[in-house]
Parts: C-alpha cells; structure tokens; sequence
C-alpha cells in the first residue's frame, strides 16, 4: 500500500462521507430501531414519562437514513421510490405520538365520511363504523406491522443462517438431519403451516414470530447452506482452519460476512412477504388482537360493516397502506438487485 | 427415473406420518380438549360443568382413549379409508373433505386457465424483445400485482366491480345454489397476484434462449423471425415456466385461505381454516395432509418434469 492510499483516510472525513461508514449507519439504524421496538413491543411497561420521550431521537435518525439512501441509491430510480415508501411508514411508524391526531381507540362519530366536520372533529380520512378515526388508525396501526415484521423476519434470518452454515460448513451428518427437517417444514403450503402453529400457541405478537421463523427459516436455511458450500473451499476459509480457529469463529467471522449479497436482496422480498403473512393473519383472527390499531384488524372489522360502496373506503384506506410498504419492499429489492448486477 | 420418483415419494409418506404423529400429539393435551368442548358445548356451559359430566363428556367423543390407541385406530382407519368423523359438523371427514376439495378444485381450475395463457404470453412477448417499452411495461406491471396482498386485490376488485359497477355478487357463498358469476371476483383475486411472477420467471427463461448462440445462428441462417421463436426458442424457454407453474399449486393452497374466508366460498382453505379455530382434530388431520400431499406431489412433478423436458439432463 502506498502512501497516497493512506493520506486521505488519515485526514477527517467530511461529515457527508463520516455518515456513511459502516459504523455510523449501524448506530443510526439502531437510534431508529430500539426504540421504535421498545415502544410497541414493551409500550405497557414503560413509565409515561418514558413512553412520551422514547420515539424523539428516532425521528431525526429515520430522516438521515432516508437522505443516506436516497443520495446513495440515485442510479437507480426504481431503489429511491422503494426506499421513499418504506421510509414514510418508518418515519410514520416514529413520529406518530407526536402528531395532532384523535386518540386512534376513541369512538366519536361513526360512519363519519371523508372529509367531513362532525362533534367537533374533522375526519380526513372518515371515521369508522365505531366512530375511531381512520387516518389516525391507519398511521399508529403501520407501527405494529412494522415492528413485527421486521422483528420476525429478522429472527427467521438468525435461526436459517445459523442452520445454514451448520449444515453448509459441517456437512455429512449434520447436513442430512438439518435437511430432513427443512424438508418436512417445506411440504407445508406456508398458510397451512402459519394456522396450525398459531392456533397451537395462541394468537400474539410473539408468536407471530415464531411462526413465521418455522416457515420462512428451511427456505433461508437452503440459500445460506448453498452460499456456504460455495465459499467453503476458499483459501481463506483454509487459513482460518489451518491458524486453529474454532468452526464457530469461521463460520461466524469469515463465511457469514461473505454470504451477505444475495441475502440483503432476499431479506427485501421476505420483508414483503411477512407484511403480507401478519396483515393476512389478523384479518384471519389467528394475528395480533384488538383494540389497538392494525391494518389486518380494520380490514377484518370492516368487512361485515362496510360491503357498500360509501363506506368501502373503510377497506380501501388500509389495503391501500399495506399494499404501498409492500410495493417499497419489492422496487428496493428489485433496485438493490439490479444495482448489485451493474458492478 | 423410476428411482428418483420412488424415493420420493417414500419420502413424502415419511414425512405424512411424522406430521399426522405430530398434529395428533398436539391436539391431544388438556388445553385442546377444553376448546372443544367449549366450542361444542358453548364456554358458559363448559365453566358449569362438574368434573365427572366432562369425562362423561369425553367418553361420548372418545376423546379419552389414550392416545397411542387412539393414533393406531386413526391409522388403521387412514388406511382403510375411513378418516373418522368431524365433532363440528359430525358428518364423515372424508366425504366433506373430499366436497370442499372439489369446490377448491373448481377454483384452481380456472385460476390455471386464465394465468397461463396470460403469464405465458406475457412473459415470451417481453423476454423476445428485451429492453423494449414492452418489456419494461411487462416488468413495472408485474411487480406491481404482485406486491399487491391477495386481501387488498379482494378488496379493490370488490369495491370496484361488486359494490360500485354491481357485476358480480360480492359474496361467494352461493348459498341459493351454484352461481359462476359468484365465482369471478375470486378468480380474478388469485389469477391477479399470481400471473406477474410466472410471467416475470417465463420473460426471463426467454430472455436468456433469446440470447444464445443456436438462435443467433438460427436467425443467421435466414430462417423467418417466427420460425426461429415458435420452432427454436420456446421449447427450451418453456422448460423453467413449466416448473415454476406446477409448484404455484402449493402456492394456491396457501392463498386460497384468504380469499375463501374473504369472499365465504366453501373451499378447502376455509375449512382448514374453520376446523383449525374449532379444534376440530380429525379435519385438520385429514386437510393438513391433503395439503402436505398435494404440495409434495408438485414438487415430485416438477422436479421429474424438468428432468423430462430438459433434453440435456434426459440424455447424460
């Protein structure tokens, strides 16, 4: 290395190219996320005081990233409109308490209509057939669906890549019994396999996760098992074995970093899919349970209630929510995916 | 070949029974059992009821034979035919099964009709001329139908065509006997979510023909632009397609729930459904391992299929 490479690292970056190192997205991401999890996932254990302060650095964190991804992703349009979707639900998803909205349980005025002005409120959206109002609604219930959503796909990656590498890596016995049983859990069709869990273990946040881990882990498991049979045989896999390094720290350290291209574009696709498996789940009684807000929940409320066309805006308000995070999954992956072919 | 397909197949009746094993252990705990009766007897009842007339209880439904006895009666039954009885709808399992099966049939039938044709054609127009306004019209549309959730698509093709311009009945329960016009908005629900991938997949399977040598020498040689595509590039830009479209059938049976609770069609996705809120333990057995069969079964096809079809795999 020369000492033309060296000069530039040495001097301080700019803040614009700072922002941008590894570390620096992580903690934003993190300053998004934690709390974001903390407060719909533990809401009802934090003090008040907490609970009104928890989501405040969030919001600027989410408005960085946006920029971050934006400004880095603008060869490909298709990338900025997908990231553009996700990120108004995620800032959505933060900023919410702090908007000046109805309480989202309160019944004022049903069957309120778009627009208009009824007991001292104004309904932009309408209000539904108990009166709650639809925009406030469709704006906290985005909160949940992302949170879970991601919370469960995010575990279903850490339980399929870690059998992935298992069955990659260690092959022979391992591979045939961890096969075997992502076999079994593949020949279910996924909605079989999602109501037979839950109505085992009870309809919960949780336990949506769970169950979307043992149906999308075997098929995770057998991309990260085939990335890893394939970089197995590098040298450097060799001179990790041959410095004495635990297969653990190998399979940790040296494979799991190597696999990451195709994964971040597939945890994209599987992004969508688990917004669709809960949305579809609650509207099916089997997901998250009422009073709060979710858009499964509307749509299962409302479909005995407003089968007529001047209160179908019920159903379409949140099917068109859901249906815009998961078109955002889908053009970002479609955008990464074609960036990822270009270099 | 006839050895790929038979350890298949010994495969899938291995996994069949781990599942049965399986379902029944968990249907069989105290927890479950109490749903039932709740669901049979009504929950104010069941709080009400002493312990002695709950076992009387679980006598009368044979709930309280152990369950090894109970698990080989179940298979020797499976075996014979007779798949027990529902406790919701107390008829025989297999007979309603079968019923829902056929309903659930009728749907997939002209799911298949209508996305076929479409995707396929779709897909071989786009992938012949890559790059044009075509193709990328073919792309953004795909994307987009498929990033619309069964639910929503439900919702939007309802609002539109059953409470706003009134063609079709919003319901498909067909509770004044068997109606096609009931059948449509379903139809259409699945058929729309699901042609964008086929067609995406068959785009770019022709794509790729499109771009090998043998049709490059193809269209060298002289031969008519039509020829080139009917005669030598889509038999080999149909192989993948083929496959991506007998395993949308495992595809069906998961999005068939939504849309039969949705729209209330007496399928098979409802059934599993009903029966899986009511406990009800030998429909589930029976439903799940219709599903896990049928699932199995195409990706046994398309597998044998591909071999089949791909000269250069029949041939080495």
């Amino acid at each position: 290395m020369t000492a033309a490479n060296i000069a530039p690292a040495a001097l301080p970056l700019p803040f614009n190219l700072r922002i941008r190192q590894p570390r620096s997205l992580i903690a934003l991401v993190l300053i998004m996320w934690l709390p974001l999890t903390a407060y719909v996932m533990f809401g009802q254990y934090l003090s008040d005081s907490v609970r009104n302060v928890v989501l405040l650095p969030a919001i600027p964190a989410t408005l960085v990233l946006y920029y971050i991804a934006v400004t880095s992703w603008k060869e490909s349009p298709i990338a900025v409109i997908g990231a553009t979707l996700v990120f108004f639900w995620l800032l959505a998803a933060v900023s919410v308490p702090y908007l000046p909205l109805i309480d989202p349980n309160k019944p004022i005025a049903p069957f309120a209509a778009i627009g208009e002005f009824k007991k001292d409120h104004w309904f932009l959206l309408g209000a539904d057939f108990k009166g709650r109002d639809m925009l406030s609604r469709d704006l906290w219930g985005c909160q949940r669906v992302l949170v879970w959503g991601v919370t469960a796909t995010l575990v279903a990656y850490a339980v399929g890549a870690f059998f992935g590498l298992l069955a990659g890596y260690l092959g022979g016995w391992w591979d045939q019994a961890i096969s075997l049983i992502c076999n079994i859990f593949l020949s279910f069709p996924v909605m079989v396999l999602f109501i037979l869990i839950l109505n085992y273990l009870g309809p919960s946040g949780f336990n949506i996760v769970i169950a979307v881990t043992f149906a999308s882990a075997p098929a995770i498991m057998r991309i990260v098992r085939g990335l890893t049979l394939d970089t197995k045989s590098r040298d450097y896999i060799f001179a990790a074995q041959t410095r004495g390094e635990h297969p653990l720290r190998i399979m940790i350290y040296e494979l799991l970093p190597n696999t990451r291209g195709p994964i971040i574009v597939d945890a994209c696709l599987r992004l969508g899919y688990t917004t669709v498996a809960i949305t579809t789940l609650t509207f099916l009684g089997l997901g998250l349970q009422p009073p709060d807000p979710d858009w499964g929940l509307m749509i299962k409320e409302s479909t005995k209630v407003a089968m007529v066309l001047k209160f179908s805006y019920m159903l379409i308000i949140p099917a068109l929510s859901v249906s815009s995070l998961i078109l955002g999954f889908n053009l970002l992956a479609d955008g990464l995916r074609e960036m990822s072919l270009r270099d | 070949m006839l050895k790929l397909i038979g350890s298949r197949l010994i495969q899938m009746v291995f996994i069949m029974g781990v599942i049965s094993l399986i379902l029944f252990a968990i249907f069989d705990s105290d927890k479950f059992k109490k749903q039932i009766a709740v669901a049979d007897l009504g929950g104010f009842a069941v709080s009400a009821l002493s312990d002695q007339d709950y076992h009387a209880w679980l006598e009368k439904k044979g709930l309280n034979v152990p369950f090894f006895r109970r698990y080989l009666n179940w298979a020797g039954g499976v075996l014979t035919g007779d798949l027990g009885k529902s406790f919701e709808k107390n008829e025989p399992v297999a007979g309603l099964v079968a019923g829902r099966l056929a309903n659930t049939g009728i749907l997939a039938f002209w799911v298949f009709a209508l996305m076929i044709p479409l995707s396929l054609t779709l897909g071989v127009v786009a992938g012949m001329n890559e790059g044009s306004f075509q193709d990328r019209l073919t792309s953004f549309i795909s994307v987009f139908t498929t990033s619309l959730p069964e639910i929503a698509t439900a919702i939007f093709l309802t609002v539109i065509f059953a409470l706003g311009l009134r063609w079709f009945p919003a319901n498909a329960a067909m509770v004044n006997g068997w109606d096609w016009r009931a059948l449509v908005l379903p139809v259409l629900t699945l058929v729309f979510y699901d042609f964008g991938y086929v067609a995406r997949m068959t785009r770019a399977s022709m794509a790729e023909v499109m771009s090998s040598q043998y049709i490059r020498t193809a269209v060298l040689k002289g031969l008519p632009y039509r020829r080139v595509v009917l005669r030598h590039a889509l038999r080999n830009a149909l192989i993948a397609p083929f496959t991506i479209i007998v395993l949308q059938l495992n595809w069906l049976l998961s999005g068939v729930v939504v849309v039969e609770v949705f729209f209330q069609y007496a399928g098979f996705g409802k059934l599993l459904l009903d029966a899986a809120l009511y406990g009800d333990v030998y429909v589930i057995q029976a439903a799940t391992l219709v599903a896990v069969f049928v699932a199995v079964l195409s990706q046994i096809i398309s597998d044998v299929g591909y071999t089949f079809l791909n000269p250069r795999i029949r041939f080495s």
